[in-house]
């Protein structure tokens, strides 16, 4: 049967993310951007609603259960507010997902508790790789087998808050399995050397870090999934999802200032809303929108059923980075030379947004 | 209700089916009727005629029974309203969208209350839903029709001149003028026992005011076919205007509820019930309009699968072709305006209100169907635009889409305005 409503208990879990968003995140995210930092406090503050431990069974400390549906809803209200912020809070679920779907019962035991402490679990996950042509399934990183070890080799790019890492993820294809897997690996560790803070185009309160593995010995019983290793493409549905509902969020911040904007500006003796030029391109958004969540909410519902979400998940994941794209950029471009000035944000979501296709083309993981 | 994408057990029945109806009594049918504009697909009218029969059926009973429970009758709840969700919008989608697959010319021929059932559900009083719509419960095969559009007034149907007056001597509508674009216009009233839902002026200077809706029968004295149009596509369909020259029609005929009969009452609630027969047409629109994208887009994926082209299932964007990218565009394409058509469907059935959500599946519906089609005539080279294929006859028949019940840009409109929270006056 089709409905579209959340559950009372999905309700309360939005509109408590979605005060965060507004209350927080709208009120310091151009600040911490222009200071290439986001306050400690405000991502504390984020950690201190449970959205992680929410999502975590009994079993592992949690409370609650997993749910690509209920991340999703959070993730929206969290890109609503700031991709930065947004994806910083759920980094730790870039590790703690993949333990949780992927990992051996000991994993599980041994890791996911940390996951529900009061404090923000210091972990980073590293998947993506800098290069151009950059594939999920082939990744250029290697680890190789050597008795009771593997030995990872490569570079690894947009790892969030590495320094502070005591445990990664990273994803190198192994040789043996021919195929992407993921290693837990405790730093400090020999070989594993941390770069330079990266730079990138939007989202530059987020602190991301360069990788270089040289030789890094991590035990066989590290690898993820033990000996039957992981789905990386289950792992990718899961993120995907997860990434496409920011950008819905992105999208709908977007769209949401423009549209209260061109009811205010006037021109021509009217506001500019009443021409169908702007009022046409409001609409889209609008619709493209809601388009966009509908196909996030399926996929994320197919995965949650325990169905192949694949193809759902990857067509959600295109339309949301074009989507997210085209309305940003439509807001820029309904508050024509002011949408270009850094006092309003649409700038910002504009290059918020174009990340959004590097990030789920290759989904960072 | 939680959300929830399961297709409910019934619809995917029923779904088998008219898969079957589409492959046998329609597709292969295709290119005859595409060619021979103005014949009858009988093959397809009779086989459907019975299931559309058992269908009108239910839908009257739930409909009566709605209303004497205190509902009006269109899945709206009432104060004692504990009422059995429905699945019959949603049901329509699915059953549209097959037979639209199999074609949407002849899909349009269905023998069925049609628009006109959906303007009779919309604004009828329980007594003339059973007078109207109980003949397609049962006999031979009948058309319910609709006509609003005249030679001077489409999308600003404000502006129809159609005039009815009242005979006080014989308490008859006389109604005077011309429509056009009339779907199953001829089908219902010259070629079965059927009905026709015309929207008239009681005084044209009133604007909105003035529009009444009044049911024509088959044999109604003074309504004459004037015109069968040749079309792009869409050929199978019954396509005409009819001119009224004092047809007259008993006074019950008007439908809604009383105060739409008084012919000084200046009120909008006519124009009202038209828009309100949009909140269901524009969705089975919309459906049809992914039928045909569905057809165009599996043929070609089969046919650029013969020569070894095909998406992978999972690939970095570098490594896809151009094609392959195409194909993945329009699947997302048809999967966003997919689920906005479903979701327009499942709040009427919920009972709640769907006019913007409507016009949002409208507008996605008719752009992805006409770049879809557009799109599989290229990708097929010189056959995509050879008539041996029917991909360039969907992409004709994908056309109308865009336009009927509300082009795109009308609808786009409807959109912006409540979105905005404009009247019409601010946002012409």
């Amino acid at each position: 049967m089709y409905t579209f409503d959340l559950t009372d208990e999905q309700r309360m879990l939005t509109d408590m993310v979605r005060r965060y968003s507004e209350r927080t995140l709208r009120q310091v995210y151009r600040e911490a951007e222009e200071a290439r930092e986001m306050p400690r406090e405000v991502i504390e503050q984020g950690w201190e609603l449970g959205l992680l431990p929410a999502s975590l069974p009994e079993d592992y400390g949690g409370f609650g259960e997993y749910s690509a549906l209920n991340g999703a809803l959070i993730a929206e209200e969290l890109g609503y507010g700031d991709m930065a912020a947004g994806l910083e809070l759920l980094s730790p679920n870039l590790v703690a997902t993949p333990i949780y779907l992927c990992g051996t019962e000991a994993q599980k035991q041994a890791y996911l508790p940390m996951f529900t402490d009061v404090d923000i679990p210091k972990v980073a996950s590293a998947f993506l790789e800098p290069v151009i042509l950059f594939d999920p399934y082939h990744l250029r990183a290697t680890a190789r087998r050597e008795g009771d070890a593997y030995v990872l080799d490569g570079e690894k790019a947009m790892v969030i808050n590495a320094p502070e890492a005591e445990l990664f993820l990273i994803y190198a294809h192994d040789e043996e399995a021919d195929s992407a897997q993921a290693f837990l690996v405790n730093a400090p560790a020999e070989g594993l050397s941390i770069g330079e803070r990266e730079k990138w185009m939007g989202f530059n309160a987020l602190k991301t870090y360069r990788l270089t593995l040289e030789g890094v010995r991590v035990p066989a019983e590290n690898r993820l999934g033990g000996e039957a290793g992981i789905d990386i493409q289950r792992i990718l549905n899961s993120s995907r999802i997860a990434l496409s509902a920011l950008g819905v969020g992105l999208a709908k911040a977007a769209y949401e200032y423009a549209r209260d904007y061109a009811k205010e500006r006037v021109a021509f003796g009217e506001p500019i809303a009443h021409r169908q030029a702007i009022a046409f391109m409001l609409a889209e958004m609008a619709i493209d929108i809601d388009a966009t969540r509908l196909m996030v909410w399926e996929a994320a519902w197919k995965l949650d059923k325990g169905l192949n979400a694949t193809h759902d998940a990857h067509l959600a994941a295109r339309y949301a980075a074009d989507v997210a794209l085209k309305v940003t950029d439509g807001a820029v471009q309904t508050l024509g030379g002011h949408g270009y000035i850094r006092e309003h944000p649409v700038e910002l979501w504009l290059r918020n947004a174009r990340s959004l296709a590097t990030l789920l083309g290759a989904v960072m993981i | 209700m939680p959300i929830d994408f399961e297709v409910p057990e019934e619809i995917k029945n029923q779904s088998n089916l008219t898969k079957m109806v589409a492959e046998q009594v329609m597709r292969k049918y295709s290119r005859y009727y595409d060619e021979h504009e103005h014949e009858r697909p009988w093959e397809y009218i009779n086989f459907i005629w019975p299931f559309m029969k058992s269908m009108e059926a239910a839908n009257l009973k739930r409909s009566l029974r709605h209303s004497h429970n205190g509902h009006n009758g269109n899945g709206k709840s009432g104060d004692n309203g504990k009422k059995k969700p429905s699945a019959f919008q949603v049901g329509m989608i699915h059953l549209i969208e097959n037979l639209s697959w199999g074609d949407a010319g002849i899909y349009l021929c269905t023998p069925s209350s049609g628009l006109a059932g959906a303007a009779i559900q919309a604004v009828g009083t329980p007594d003339q839903k059973e007078r109207f719509l109980d003949r397609f419960t049962h006999g031979d095969p009948k058309w319910g029709a609709m006509a609003m559009t005249e030679p001077h007034a489409g999308s600003d149907t404000s502006a129809i001149r159609t005039r009815a007056r009242l005979d006080p001597e014989t308490n008859e509508w006389v109604l005077n003028g011309e429509k056009i674009f009339v779907t199953n216009g001829k089908l219902a009233l010259e070629e079965s026992d059927g009905i026709l839902v015309v929207w008239a002026t009681l005084d044209p200077s009133l604007g909105r005011a003035g529009m009444r809706p009044f049911v024509v029968e088959a044999d109604a004295p003074g309504v004459t076919i004037t015109k069968q149009e040749h079309k792009l596509g869409i050929r199978a369909s019954d396509t005409v205007s009819i001119v009224f020259e004092d047809a007259r029609i008993p006074y019950d005929n008007i439908l809604g509820d009383p105060e739409l009969k008084k012919p000084e009452a200046k009120t909008t609630k006519g124009f009202k019930g038209a828009m309100k027969t949009f909140d269901s047409s524009r969705p089975w629109v919309a459906a049809s309009a992914l039928g045909i994208a569905r057809a165009a887009l599996e043929f070609t994926r089969d046919k650029l699968a013969e020569e070894g082209i095909t998406v992978p299932e999972a690939a970095p964007y570098h490594q896809l072709s151009a094609i392959q990218r195409d194909l993945l565009q329009m699947e997302a394409d048809l999967k966003a305006a997919w689920l906005l058509t479903i979701r327009s469907a499942a709040l009427m059935d919920a009972g709640q209100p769907n006019s913007l959500e409507a016009s949002m599946a409208k507008v996605k519906a008719g752009k992805v169907v006409t770049s879809i089609t557009q799109k599989c005539v290229e990708l097929l080279g010189p056959l995509g635009y050879s008539r041996e294929y029917l991909v360039e006859k969907w992409m004709r028949d994908a056309k109308i889409n865009d336009i009927f019940e509300g082009t795109g840009q009308i609808n786009t409109l409807i959109v912006a305005r409540r979105i905005l929270g404009y009247t019409r006056r601010e946002l012409k």
